[in-house]
């Protein structure tokens, strides 16, 4: 077995001084291996945001250890730590953020603008990625102009675009209306059976239910660790629809 | 990520709020087009009182009789009458004696080569202003006749276009002969060739043998409203032999006109008898020394205008720092997004430096142009003189301006953690 994508040892987040400290993780411990597709389910203030700024190298712990693809992210500078949120993790936000006023095509080429790609490639690519998220008739809207699911596709095909090593998801389905939420869901499962390494935060067990493992955090610390399918298989839900 | 990208997404940030870009472009564009119309307006003012000092003649000194001082020495020689030192307080305690008038044989003295090595030409002047004179039917007052001798022409610079000079033969049979200049022409003669004609000037008839070269009229007075001819000949018939109204002493060179002053200066002490304390009677204007004295005079006010100028300037720039502190508060989010997929702090710093910089560099260049335009009309009665230094000044400065005061926004913005930004509402 190769190392773990993401290495989680022992986390402490701290908020505030003195009286006013509010611990917000625990002393987390969580690996998570190439391929597997994890829920983190929690109440709101349960810590599972803090805990995936962390990941997304958005936040820096308190103590603790984290790596990604074995490299120790507490010893990365400020230019290293660029360099990895834009090649090994891609992001999707609960509210979306776009930049307003590009069109999907620049948002989704942001990325690799950053990345140093040229900008041939670039088109190729994001094209591609919006293919993949099935909004190529909308690639010069403006986000303003998109819906609330366009927007998180168009969203998700950004994250996708540097084909990172890990995707996470901070509630990716938290503003968005029933239907779009199967949308961005089904693209999920997409992703993950074709082998990528997804985190997501959610506090709907519909949407845990997609998961091939389901943690569960309270006041910090994690109290269960469900697996619902085989970390090289298909997800629990495109399963049952093979069945 | 190149320079191009960091351009793009610089324009993209500017083009997003035009009227607040358009408005701080602005401001650099009063300062810039400031300092460049008013160092020109200054430069050219200051060239234009150099020209006007350069028509009186090169290294030429002009000695005329001074009434704010007497002779101490000689007060025997007091002389009553005259318009001596009118309400001047005396200061010596000794006899109060009468300034002595510039006379011929000052002049005359003057041309000695022996006491006087640095001295090339001595002409001895009168005038008499407005005189009348005719032709036929046309009559015209000229501003100022001269009666002197032809070296005058030399070292007043004024040469002649059509015709001749007077000589020295001329002087000393004192023909009444005179040199006209362009306006005296035009108002007397229109388009006829003036040339062997007989004006009248005061009742007296002269021949016309030559005309002036033009030299355009300075701040309100006609330099060609004038006529000269020989120095007998206008005291016979117009002034009297009395005293003359100055002497134009020309120097050898331009490099002797100190010498020729400290000359002119002991021959007419000598002569006028002034020695020790007592004030000179007589007066030397250094073509030199004047110029001299109005150039410093003139490039203080230059750097005065400039110094006004550059104040805008600042404002203009402060403006920027304005505008790009609401820039990054505004987009802090947006700069947390960019952070979160990866843009490095050099991204974000040279995005935010590039959008200053273009404002300052649009802003500096359109006031260059309207600066351009601006030094094609006559201000107040001066024509600007562009300065290309002041240009690439205030262009450099404009843009270094743009720089150091877009450097603190950027930095701000640069350092913002992701987490921190993202949250920002």
């Amino acid at each position: 077995m190769t190392a773990p994508v993401l290495r989680v040892q022992n986390l402490v987040k701290e908020y505030g001084e003195g009286d006013a400290r509010v611990r917000a993780l625990r002393g987390v411990n969580l690996d998570v291996e190439q391929g597997d597709y994890v829920a983190i389910m929690g109440a709101s203030g349960s810590g599972k945001s803090t805990l995936m700024n962390i990941l997304g190298c958005l936040d820096v712990p308190t103590t603790g250890r984290y790596l990604i693809d074995g490299a120790d992210v507490g010893q990365l500078d400020e230019h290293q730590l660029a360099k990895l949120r834009n090649r090994r993790v891609g992001f999707v936000f609960q509210s979306f953020n776009l930049i307003p006023r590009m069109s999907a095509l620049a948002n989704v080429e942001l990325p690799l603008v950053y990345g140093g790609v040229g900008q041939a490639e670039r088109r190729r690519r994001a094209l591609a990625a919006l293919e993949q998220v099935g909004l190529s008739d909308r690639i010069h809207h403006e986000p303003n102009q998109l819906s609330g699911g366009q927007q998180q596709r168009v969203a998700v095909a950004r994250a996708l675009i540097t084909a990172p090593a890990l995707l996470l998801a901070d509630e990716p389905t938290g503003n968005l209306d029933t239907a779009s939420t199967q949308d961005v869901l089904e693209i999920m499962d997409r992703l993950s059976e074709s082998g990528r390494t997804i985190v997501l935060i959610t506090h709907e067990n519909d949407v845990a239910a997609h998961a091939k493992r389901v943690i569960r955090l309270v006041d910090g610390a994690i109290v269960e660790d469900v697996r619902q399918g085989p970390i090289d298989g298909p997800p629990p839900r495109m399963a049952e629809v093979a069945r | 990520m190149n320079q191009f990208e960091v351009l793009r997404f610089a324009l993209r940030g500017l083009l997003a709020n035009k009227m607040r870009s358009s408005l701080t472009t602005l401001g650099i564009l009063i300062g810039v087009a400031a300092v460049i119309m008013l160092v020109a307006v200054g430069e050219g003012s200051s060239q234009s009182i150099q020209k006007n000092i350069q028509r009186l003649g090169a290294n030429t000194l002009t000695i005329s009789q001074s009434f704010a001082g007497g002779g101490g020495g000689g007060g025997a020689f007091g002389r009553g009458g005259g318009g001596g030192a009118p309400g001047g307080v005396q200061q010596n305690t000794g006899p109060r004696t009468q300034a002595r008038e510039l006379s011929l044989a000052d002049a005359k003295a003057l041309t000695d080569k022996t006491v006087a090595p640095s001295v090339k030409s001595v002409s001895p002047v009168v005038t008499a202003s407005s005189a009348a004179t005719t032709y036929g039917a046309a009559s015209h007052s000229i501003a100022q006749l001269v009666g002197t001798y032809p070296s005058y022409f030399e070292a007043t610079n004024k040469p002649v276009t059509k015709g001749t000079y007077f000589f020295n033969d001329d002087v000393l049979a004192a023909r009444k002969i005179v040199v006209l200049g362009q306006t005296v022409v035009e108002e007397l003669f229109g388009t006829l060739d003036p040339i062997g004609r007989q004006v009248t000037v005061s009742g007296v008839p002269f021949t016309v043998v030559g005309v002036l070269k033009e030299t355009g009229s300075t701040g309100g007075q006609d330099a060609d409203d004038v006529a000269i001819a020989p120095l007998p000949a206008v005291q016979q018939s117009l002034t009297g032999f009395g005293s003359l109204n100055s002497i134009v002493v020309q120097a050898s060179g331009s490099t002797a006109t100190e010498s020729a002053q400290s000359e002119v200066t002991a021959i007419l002490n000598q002569r006028h008898g002034i020695t020790g304390t007592a004030s000179a009677d007589f007066r030397i204007l250094n073509q030199a020394t004047l110029q001299e004295t109005v150039s410093a005079a003139t490039g203080t006010f230059t750097v005065l205008l400039g110094a006004v100028a550059a104040i805008s300037l600042l404002v203009g720039g402060i403006g920027i720092t304005n505008i790009m502190l609401v820039t990054v508060t505004e987009r802090t989010r947006e700069i947390g997004i960019r952070k979160a997929i990866g843009a490095p702090r050099s991204a974000i710093l040279g995005q935010f430096l590039m959008e200053a910089t273009l404002l300052s560099l649009v802003g500096g260049l359109s006031g260059v142009l309207v600066a351009f335009l601006g030094t094609r009309f006559t201000v107040a009665g001066i024509q600007p003189v562009l300065v290309p230094s002041s240009v690439a000044l205030a262009l450099g400065v404009s843009v270094g301006i743009g720089l150091f005061f877009g450097s603190y926004p950027a930095n701000r913005a640069a350092k913002l953690r992701p987490i921190q930004a993202l949250r920002h509402e």
